[in-house]
């Protein structure tokens, strides 16, 4: 009897913890089916939405990279190649030149090429290109919007939390299956349709 | 007069407001038609480099395995702190300055709990791995995963220089501090309201080299705190800490101090710089166990109360908590507005009015996303109520100590206090096991008490 006493907290309490670890690897493997079970193959990136953007200049200022990874890309299947190009020049201005006062671009990042005339070529050259938006708001409001911001999948870290999309206030990022990590237009938006 | 001015007023603003939708939408207008070239110009290509390659991941998966099996294979098997701290600095530089830290398992808590709520959001297979593993490995073998695979445990195991002791009584009030960051971080995340552990993330800043004024400001400060309280973030911070931690509790095996039998000779006393180490009782078993047991029924009396009422108390902060959503902060913007307390538009209105989304709509979502903060919220306090309960219970239902132990809910299994051991000296083949045995103090007296 004494004995009996003796042993009996030993093992209750052995045996409360045999239980207990027993709960919790059935509760471990019951969520991982189920993880399991939502689960995709693939990593998700994040991409924002051209058509929903509404050029806030967020983009440019608050990518965890010095330089954001949101960069101006263009769709040449769609620009018009104006001389009076909105995207590229100030509002306003007095001469259609690469002069700087002249240009929208602040940090310069956009390339100005004569083809024939009237037509002028623009090329973004991301490394200069701060992501702002500004010839993006200036190509959409007189032009064809073929300026439209992506986010460049060379430079994204693919942060679990991305920066941007947590400050976006339109909404306009969300994750999207790694295979198809663009949301392009004109010619290109059939690109990576396919999966 | 006045009222028709008003009038004309909002007529304007209405068909301002209709016109918006057609403004955003002709975005994509062909104004210009496509120039026909008559020169061989060619459209230069469009370049879409793509993220890094899925190979990746399984890579990242395998390295984690490895790691893991490691540190267990260290801390078990050989025992040595040396092995664990060289891993724990490859595990840094890996996971933390190779990957820039990201996905972590510390993360994937809020990945986990938003494809567990929201259908919608498919989960990466990574970041599952990510999660579970170090769990499963903790169940049975401890938490060696935070001794040298979590780069955010290794960049502060890395600068504790002259550790201190964190005084009982804070280090158990501070202890709460994971259990409410972990129920906040799960809340969040389950609402879609976002992942507010990547967003408070000390040293994701260091590893990427480049981070925001506050993020820089705080992992400093938690590495400059950590040269003299070991590993700030992994002890009252870290909310994936609190489930190791559980899983540790109930592990199947645990490392030891001793390889051998403690014979109480007190040198592994000051060795652990995380006050995990359990001292031996010097008195017989506590004379007042009466009023022990006394304290244990009144906190099962009064758990039903303290959870309700922590419960209730929890509900109080939905309004507070779901200002953070952004559809909640986005209606309050929109009312301020319409109700002409705030005369100008933030971005955030503008492009919701730009959307042409009905405000009662707007309104509907954010009453939803509150009442889903109310729930939450009674969940959380209760939550925290239950922790608080157990705490109680866990120091009233205490066991006598007769030997040097870890507690195994929270250590590391980092391998400090191993050489301090004699027997572990023993081993090394360093010290005879007579000499060991002279080292013990009060090996008589616990033999004693045992038999």
């Amino acid at each position: 009897m004494t004995q009996n006493r003796q042993k009996t907290p030993v093992k209750r309490r052995d045996f409360i913890r045999k239980s207990l670890h027993t709960v919790a690897g059935l509760t471990i493997g019951g969520l991982a089916g189920i993880l399991f079970s939502k689960s995709s193959s693939e990593e998700m990136v994040w991409q924002l939405d051209p058509s929903i953007c509404i050029q806030c200049e967020k983009c440019a200022v608050n990518c965890v990279l010095p330089n954001s990874s949101v960069k101006c890309v263009h769709s040449f299947s769609m620009c018009g190649y104006c001389d009076l190009c909105s995207g590229y020049l100030q509002p306003g201005t007095r001469n259609r030149d690469t002069g700087a006062e002249s240009q929208l671009c602040p940090s310069g990042a956009i390339t100005r090429n004569y083809i024939e005339t009237p037509y002028f070529e623009y090329t973004i050259d991301e490394k200069l290109c701060i992501g702002c938006g500004k010839c993006v708001k200036g190509c959409g409001s007189f032009g064809n919007g073929s300026l439209y911001l992506q986010n460049r999948h060379e430079r994204c870290l693919n942060c679990n939390q991305c920066s941007i999309a947590r400050r976006c206030p339109s909404e306009a990022w969300k994750r999207v299956p790694a295979s198809r990590p663009y949301i392009l237009r004109g010619d290109e938006s059939q690109k990576f349709l396919k999966g | 007069m006045k009222q028709s001015r008003i009038k004309k007023g909002k007529i304007f603003i209405t068909i301002f407001l209709l016109l918006c939708p057609l403004l955003c939408l002709s975005q994509i207008q062909e104004r210009f038609p496509k120039p026909d070239f008559e020169t061989d110009y060619l459209r230069p290509d469009f370049l879409a480099p793509l993220p890094r390659a899925a190979a990746w991941e399984y890579i990242d998966i395998f390295v984690l395995a490895a790691a893991l099996f490691l540190a267990t294979y260290f801390a078990f098997k050989l025992r040595s702190r040396r092995n664990i701290f060289f891993l724990m600095v490859f595990s840094l530089a890996y996971f933390g300055f190779f990957r820039k830290g990201c996905v972590c398992s510390i993360g994937a808590i809020q990945n986990v709990s938003l494809a567990l709520f929201n259908p919608e959001y498919a989960i990466p297979l990574s970041v599952i791995v990510f999660f579970i593993l170090p769990l499963i490995v903790a169940l049975f073998y401890g938490r060696t995963f935070c001794a040298a695979v979590c780069p955010l445990g290794a960049i502060q195991d890395a600068v504790v220089l002259k550790p201190t002791k964190v005084p009982k009584g804070l280090e158990s009030v501070l202890g709460l501090l994971p259990y409410i960051y972990l129920g906040l971080a799960v809340l969040f995340a389950v609402t879609g309201t976002g992942f507010i552990i990547c967003q408070y993330d000390p040293f994701i800043g260091f590893f990427r080299f480049g981070a925001d004024f506050n993020m820089v400001i705080f992992g400093m400060s938690m590495l400059v705190l950590g040269t003299v309280v070991a590993r700030p973030y992994c002890r009252f911070l870290c909310p994936y800490g609190v489930l190791l931690n559980w899983m540790s509790r109930l592990s199947k095996r645990h490392v030891r101090i001793t390889p051998d039998e403690c014979n109480n000779c007190r040198l592994c006393e000051e060795s652990c710089p995380f006050g995990s180490i359990k001292k031996p009782d010097e008195a017989a078993p506590p004379a007042n166990k009466e009023a022990d047991i006394r304290r244990l029924a009144l906190v099962f009396v009064l758990l039903p109360v303290l959870v309700i009422g922590s419960g209730w108390a929890g509900s109080l902060l939905n309004i507070s908590l779901s200002h953070q959503h952004a559809t909640v902060s986005l209606a309050e913007e929109i009312l301020l507005e319409n109700s002409g307390r705030r005369p100008e538009m933030t971005d955030e209105t503008k492009a919701f009015r730009a959307s042409g989304k009905p405000t009662e709509e707007l309104y509907a979502e954010a009453k939803a996303v509150q009442q889903q903060f109310k729930r939450g919220g009674w969940i959380l306090g209760g939550f925290i109520g239950l922790i608080i309960c157990l705490k109680f219970i866990g120091l009233f239902s205490r066991r006598r100590q007769l030997e040097y132990d870890m507690d195994k809910g929270t250590c590391l299994s980092c391998g400090r206090c191993f050489s301090y051991c004699p027997y572990e000296q023993v081993r090394l083949g360093l010290l005879s096991p007579e000499e060991a045995d002279r080292l013990g103090t009060k090996e008589k007296k616990i033999k004693q008490f045992r038999a």
